[in-house]
């Protein structure tokens, strides 16, 4: 690894000092385990890796029923599975969280990170995008808000200009009937790369099973992480039934654009994606159904 | 420390795939290069200036107030809490816990295997948290309460689960073992009535080249009994 400065600024108003000042000398250090991999390889080779751990706005979890989520992008996994709001009102987010490499792993990495790193496979942003996340950016011209289903351009790339760092992510109060769900399909049970995964989000209208809101967010099977529009829309309103749900994963597959590669073809990966589409939205239904958020 | 082989010209490739300086200001790199990245052999870990160091009571740090701190790129002095004692190191920003622990310190049971966060053999606890060590700056665990398998127990004062690994018979070369420990008592922390299930989730990210995991298995479940046991 080649030698590197340590900055490790107190609050958000310095690291965006730190940051701007630094440019594209400087990379965020937030859980450090891509980061870490990264500077070994040589793959980056900031001068600068400015630890935004000490900023409280980057670590806080906070929840209420009426804001709904505020997740610092440099909250460990640990402390969203260890959380009981996370875990009960954004199930699908948090056994993401839960599937990011080994616990050791969890106990380092983060969301943001996840985010961030702009891998096509990360675990955390279909998740996010099937909630409706929304990335708090601050730099050197202010803040900005970014959807997180606009977050990532290309592998290793995201909309971050050189001087801007992830502050926090904010997901919507869950509606009275709403939860979530992520799978992603491995060869393995565990410590792998997704060869597909897929977040759902789902609001139920009980009354007659029909469904009120509908996201569902792609992993692995696209230069970026993939929101998949159509497929969403086409739930709204609907019974949840074989039919609907068939028909989501049609539309969800037409979106996918995978590669073939080590851990999967292209076609074996637009496969994985209907088959886990349906299971998400099955399992989103089952903890809306059971849910009674307020 | 002695590495694997491994192609010398690996980095080289890498950087070139993944320009920072590309023209348009972010990195030229497509999905099938960024995964084979995240999956390949990790370089050599830059461990300079290796420095003796000594336990000493003095206070830990204060915790870290007013403006930014700036430490680098040569090497700076810090403290850190292992085993419930105060260690001042000076060391690089950039060497990792576990270079700190094996180079500085002389703690070598934290073993460096993968450096890459993937085998599970440097697993110590930040917090009670299993962490592979490999995977984070030393200086990046200040503050934090660090325990390594010289903290869990020593051969007069065996840790239930050293116990009943040697009972077991849960070991082989024995090179994993300290990072398994590390990582099954802080799962044992957590819950002290595992399943087997729970047991094979908590070594999900330790890898046993001999194929040691049913004794392995056994042995944290024995473990956990005995620990009840006296409960």
């Amino acid at each position: 690894m080649h030698a590197i400065n340590y900055e490790a600024p107190k609050s958000l108003d310095e690291a965006v000092k730190l940051l701007a000042a630094h440019g594209e000398k400087a990379r965020p250090l937030s859980g450090g385990t891509d980061l870490l991999i990264q500077l070994r390889a040589g793959t980056r080779r900031p001068e600068f890796v400015v630890d935004i751990k000490q900023i409280p706005e980057l670590t806080r979890i906070s929840f209420s029923l009426q804001h709904g989520l505020r997740l610092g992008a440099a909250a460990p996994c640990i402390s969203i599975h260890e959380n009981s709001d996370m875990r009960k009102y954004y199930p699908g987010l948090t056994e993401a969280a839960h599937l990011i490499g080994s616990l050791q792993i969890q106990s380092r990495a983060t969301v943001g990170g996840n985010l961030c790193n702009g891998s096509p496979a990360a675990d955390t942003t279909p998740a996010l995008i099937a909630l409706g996340a929304q990335a708090r950016v601050i730099g050197p011209k202010g803040e900005r808000t970014v959807p997180v289903d606009g977050f990532c351009l290309a592998p290793g790339r995201t909309v971050l200009q050189p001087g801007e760092l992830l502050v926090e992510f904010h997901i919507p109060a869950p509606e009275r009937h709403s939860s979530d769900a992520y799978l992603r399909f491995i060869p393995r049970n565990e410590m792998d790369i997704a060869v597909v995964g897929v977040g759902a989000a789902l609001s139920l209208d009980v009354s007659d099973d029909r469904v009120v809101e509908a996201r569902i967010g792609l992993g692995a099977v696209g230069p970026t992480p993939i929101f998949a529009a159509e497929a969403s829309k086409s739930l709204i309103g609907k019974t949840l039934d074989a039919a609907a749900i068939e028909n989501a994963a049609r539309l969800a597959i037409a979106v996918a654009t995978p590669i073939d590669d080590m851990r999967g073809t292209a076609e074996f990966r637009r496969h994985v994606v209907g088959v886990l589409t349906r299971r998400t939205l099955a399992k989103a239904a089952e903890r809306a159904r059971e849910a009674n958020q307020r | 420390m002695s590495r694997r082989p491994r192609d010398p010209h690996h980095n080289e490739k890498i950087a070139a795939e993944f320009d920072p300086a590309a023209d348009d200001g972010g990195p030229k790199l497509s999905r099938r290069s960024f995964l084979k990245g995240a999956g390949a052999a990790a370089a050599v870990a830059g461990l300079l200036g290796v420095q003796p160091a000594a336990a000493d009571d003095a206070a830990p740090e204060p915790p870290l107030a007013g403006a930014a701190e700036r430490l680098g790129p040569g090497p700076a002095t810090f403290k850190l809490r292992i085993n419930g004692a105060t260690r001042t190191v000076t060391a690089e920003p950039r060497v990792t816990l576990l270079g700190v622990l094996r180079d500085h310190l002389g703690l070598t049971g934290a073993k460096l295997v993968c450096d890459r966060g993937a085998c599970g053999a440097c697993t110590v606890h930040l917090d009670g948290a299993p962490v592979t060590s490999c995977m984070m700056l030393a200086i990046d665990a200040r503050g934090h309460e660090i325990t390594t398998i010289e903290g869990l127990g020593a051969p007069d004062r065996m840790h239930a689960l050293q116990d009943a690994f040697v009972a077991k018979d849960a070991l082989q070369c024995g090179f994993c073992t300290p990072g398994m420990t590390m990582a099954l008592s802080a799962a044992l922390e957590a819950n002290p009535n595992p399943s087997p299930a729970e047991i094979k989730h908590a070594i999900a990210g330790n890898i046993c080249r001999c194929g040691t995991y049913p004794h392995v298995i056994e042995a944290a479940l024995a473990a956990a009994q005995a620990a009840r046991g006296q409960a």
